[in-house]
């Protein structure tokens, strides 16, 4: 299950950013940020010819010793990052797929509501937009914590 | 229990009133009101009376916020409320102990028989003091939600009837039990009949939210949300044509239908008035009772109820089922009446409540074609005062319901008889629609996405088409040229297909060959004017020159130089040609601009003179120059106003045009 989701607006500032240990919250942050220079590298790549054709899920960012970092963009170039356990071997990529699905799913219906901004944070905090949004990542992560 | 109390009242209170002697019934209602209150300050002592060695300052006191609320709801005025509070010893110790608290009770029974408010009067035998349940003690909103778990008044009720309702609630939060709870409250086991009860068409809440955690006792604030049964004029009176007022309205409204408002208890219940109301709101946003509000639309109405940004969108997640962007009636109707719930200080639920379930709602208030019968039925149900016209309205109101037929049969079922205010028998089928429901909705999630886009394109095409173009102005009668600007084609911003032919065909250009006619006639005037300086002249050389002057006019071809040495090879003309000379050499450059002046010129060019004529000839030549002046200057004078004339047509056509290209400008600019 996933440590880390984030999600990370068009101009590469962070809309939501979620991590599961809640301590050395820091260096997830610090390897979101990391990861957005391999999305934007993925997304030129691709992305040249034609957007349509361009796969949604960017598939792992890069490995490090104790994490993975799987991507996934939009065609409205919002991206989502996900950190996930390097030790959690029993993830696959369907499974990741999916997980970004979902994700994106939430995110479509966040965006539906008319009070949402684009370009607001999802906010959860208190009675707000987002909170079925936080739930859904909630279930991407509990098992870790 | 009497000597405990005696005790505790003799022990609690030295200086203060003295001892208290209560009945059974008295002792176990204060103590039960007393644990209430000073429960609700914060884990205070559980039920039961208060032993001797509890009764201690700081100990178990009744938060005076709960106890306040408890006086106030006996419906006494603030003054006597202040003297029994006074005499009660409260004010001098500083705190509700239940010293105090009981001899207050004893002196609000006192008062409420019509006692004096004095010391005397609590010693003898008073019916037990009598509570409202109706008011909420004035307070209508409920900011924190904190603050509302059970710190409300608290009607003074046995512990066997809490459990009842304990278990009741636990069932389904939201289910008012109205004949349930009706009964316990009709024979209390030990509370005397002189409850003031509150007839069934008042609330309940209070007993409900003691047990609640969720919903406490601002439910009671609920019966604003509610018509009255039996002010429903109200209720259809708040339906004025304007969105702000009527939502303004319709707050305040409901708050003065506090008093009298008679309301099932369910919060989250929509009732009938409440619903042709929003239906009302729905059909005044967007005609079609069957199609969607867009989410823009949504978002400015519900922006106009005051609420914070975050609790909107919070409501709109949760009454925008399928998460389309739009809200369907149902949807509509349940947004509304969260809305309203909050302004009424009800926290926000943390998932929709199955009454507010689009499905349960369809359900509710059902499709005419099929459910007519039903309907009819089911307004029969309805209190008596619900108006006929009501009938009629919700026959319009429709909804498809293409989520869930199954589902909306069931529900449909078990409406009627929660209308009825059966709801047991409800409620295992409402609660097993709720697991169902929420599948259901992540199901429809999918596909819905694409009914929004063409929902709202669909009203737009609407709107686009609502407005036929108006057939264009009959043209105008002074300009000709106007006529082929159709105006109103033109100011049509919903035909796109016409961009092209928004620019009217430009007008036809003046007739620029006009000028050059006119030069050309000039010339040939000139040229006239010439040939008879000419004639005067009775230089062979000149004669000699005239052909090719007069030709150099007569060819539009001639150049300019050519022409100047013609002139400047007449030097020693005469002075009066020399007068035409500027004359000359004006019309002159006006030639090579000129292409029709050929033959017009050439009509006009005399014939090479042949002779030179003599002074006795000159004579006659100049009066035929005279002559001829005169008619080149009648000529030029009418050429003139006709050139006047011409401008004179040309600023109007320039004004027409600046006009329509102020006109079009917004148009292209978009």
């Amino acid at each position: 299950m996933a440590v880390c989701v984030a999600v990370i607006a068009k101009e590469n500032y962070p809309l939501y950013i979620r991590s599961t240990p809640t301590e050395n919250e820091l260096k997830f942050h610090y390897m979101v940020h990391t990861s957005l220079d391999v999305v934007d590298e993925k997304i030129s790549a691709m992305g040249k010819a034609l957007v349509d054709q361009r796969e949604l899920y960017l598939g792992l960012l890069y490995p490090t010793e104790d994490y993975k970092v799987y991507g996934y963009v939009t065609n409205s170039k919002v991206k989502f990052v996900m950190v996930v356990d390097s030790s959690n071997t029993a993830l696959r990529d369907n499974e990741i797929r999916s997980m970004f699905r979902k994700l994106h799913n939430s995110y479509t219906d966040v965006m539906c509501n008319p009070f949402y901004n684009p370009g607001d944070r999802i906010q959860s905090r208190f009675v707000c937009l987002g909170r079925a949004f936080d739930n859904m990542v909630t279930s991407m992560m509990i098992p870790v914590c | 229990m009497e000597a405990a109390a005696a005790a505790a009242a003799g022990g609690g209170c030295g200086s203060g009133p003295p001892p208290l002697l209560l009945s059974e019934g008295e002792q176990q209602c204060y103590s039960e009101l007393f644990a209430r209150c000073a429960g609700a300050a914060g884990g205070g002592p559980g039920p039961g009376p208060p032993e001797a060695a509890r009764v201690a300052p700081g100990t178990v006191t009744a938060a005076a916020g709960p106890v306040a609320d408890l006086f106030r709801a006996s419906q006494l005025p603030a003054e006597t409320l202040h003297q029994i509070t006074e005499l009660c010893g409260a004010k001098r110790v500083g705190y509700f102990g239940p010293t105090q608290f009981y001899i207050a009770l004893k002196l609000i029974a006192a008062a409420q028989s019509g006692l004096p408010v004095r010391i005397e009067s609590i010693k003898c035998e008073l019916p037990l003091p009598r509570f409202m349940m109706s008011k909420n003690d004035g307070e209508i909103r409920f900011g924190n939600p904190a603050e509302l778990h059970g710190t409300k008044v608290q009607i003074p009720y046995l512990t066997t009837e809490k459990n009842s309702f304990k278990r009741m609630d636990d069932e389904d939060k939201q289910q008012e039990t109205q004949s349930p709870t009706m009964s316990p409250l009709a024979s209390p086991p030990s509370s005397p009949p002189h409850y003031q009860r509150v007839p069934l068409s008042h609330g309940y809440s209070k007993l409900r939210s003691s047990a609640e955690q969720m919903h406490p006792a601002p439910y009671e604030a609920r019966q604003p949300l509610v018509q009255p049964e039996g002010s429903s004029s109200g209720g259809p009176g708040t339906k004025p044509l304007r969105h702000q007022t009527s939502l303004i309205r319709s707050f305040s409204v409901e708050r003065e239908l506090q008093d009298n408002s008679s309301y099932l208890d369910e919060p989250w219940r929509i009732t009938e008035e409440q619903r042709e109301y929003y239906v009302n709101q729905f059909r005044s946003l967007q005609p079609d009772p069957s199609s969607f509000i867009s989410g823009s639309v949504a978002k400015n109405f519900f922006t106009k109820s005051k609420l914070s940004i975050p609790e909107l969108s919070y409501i709109w997640e949760l009454s925008d089922a399928d998460c389309d962007g739009a809200l369907t009636l149902s949807e509509f109707c349940a947004a509304f009446h969260l809305i309203v719930a909050r302004k009424n200080g009800y926290p926000l639920p943390e998932g929709l409540p199955p009454t507010l379930q689009p499905e349960y709602l369809q359900a509710a208030f059902p499709k005419p074609k099929w459910d007519c019968q039903l309907f009819d039925s089911y307004s029969e149900s309805l209190p008596a005062n619900q108006q006929p016209r009501d009938l009629n309205r919700m026959e319009t109101s429709v909804k498809d319901t293409a989520d869930l037929p199954v589902s909306t049969q069931d529900v449909t079922g078990d409406d009627k008889q929660a209308l009825k205010s059966t709801v047991n028998e409800a409620l295992p089928k409402d609660v097993s629609e709720d697991p169902a429901t929420p599948k259901d909705s992540n199901s429809l999630k999918a596909r819905p996405r694409s009914r929004s886009y063409s929902s709202t394109s669909i009203e737009e095409a609407m709107k686009r088409g609502e407005d036929p173009p108006t057939p264009p102005p009959r043209p105008q009668k002074t300009h000709s040229r106007a006529s082929s600007l159709d105006l109103n084609k033109v100011f049509q911003p919903s035909v796109p297909a016409t961009k092209s032919g928004l620019l009217p065909p430009p007008p036809a250009l003046p007739p620029r060959p006009c000028p050059s006619q006119i030069w050309a006639i000039m010339n040939s005037v000139a040229v006239n004017i010439c040939i008879q300086v000419v004639e005067w002249s009775e230089q062979v050389s000149e004669a000699e020159l005239l052909p090719q002057l007069s030709r150099a006019p007569s060819q539009a071809a001639e150049s300019s130089p050519s022409k100047k040495d013609v002139l400047y090879s007449q030097p020693p003309s005469k002075p009066i040609r020399r007068k035409f000379r500027p004359e000359n050499q004006a019309t002159e450059n006006q030639e090579p601009s000129t292409v029709a002046s050929g033959p017009a010129s050439a009509a006009t060019v005399k014939p090479h003179p042949t002779v030179q004529k003599q002074s006795s000839k000159q004579k006659k030549a100049i009066q035929t120059a005279i002559r001829k002046n005169k008619e080149a200057n009648a000529v030029l004078a009418r050429l003139n106003s006709e050139l006047q004339q011409q401008l004179k047509e040309v600023h109007q056509e320039r004004i027409a045009l600046e006009n329509q290209l102020e006109q079009l400008r917004p148009v292209t600019v978009l």
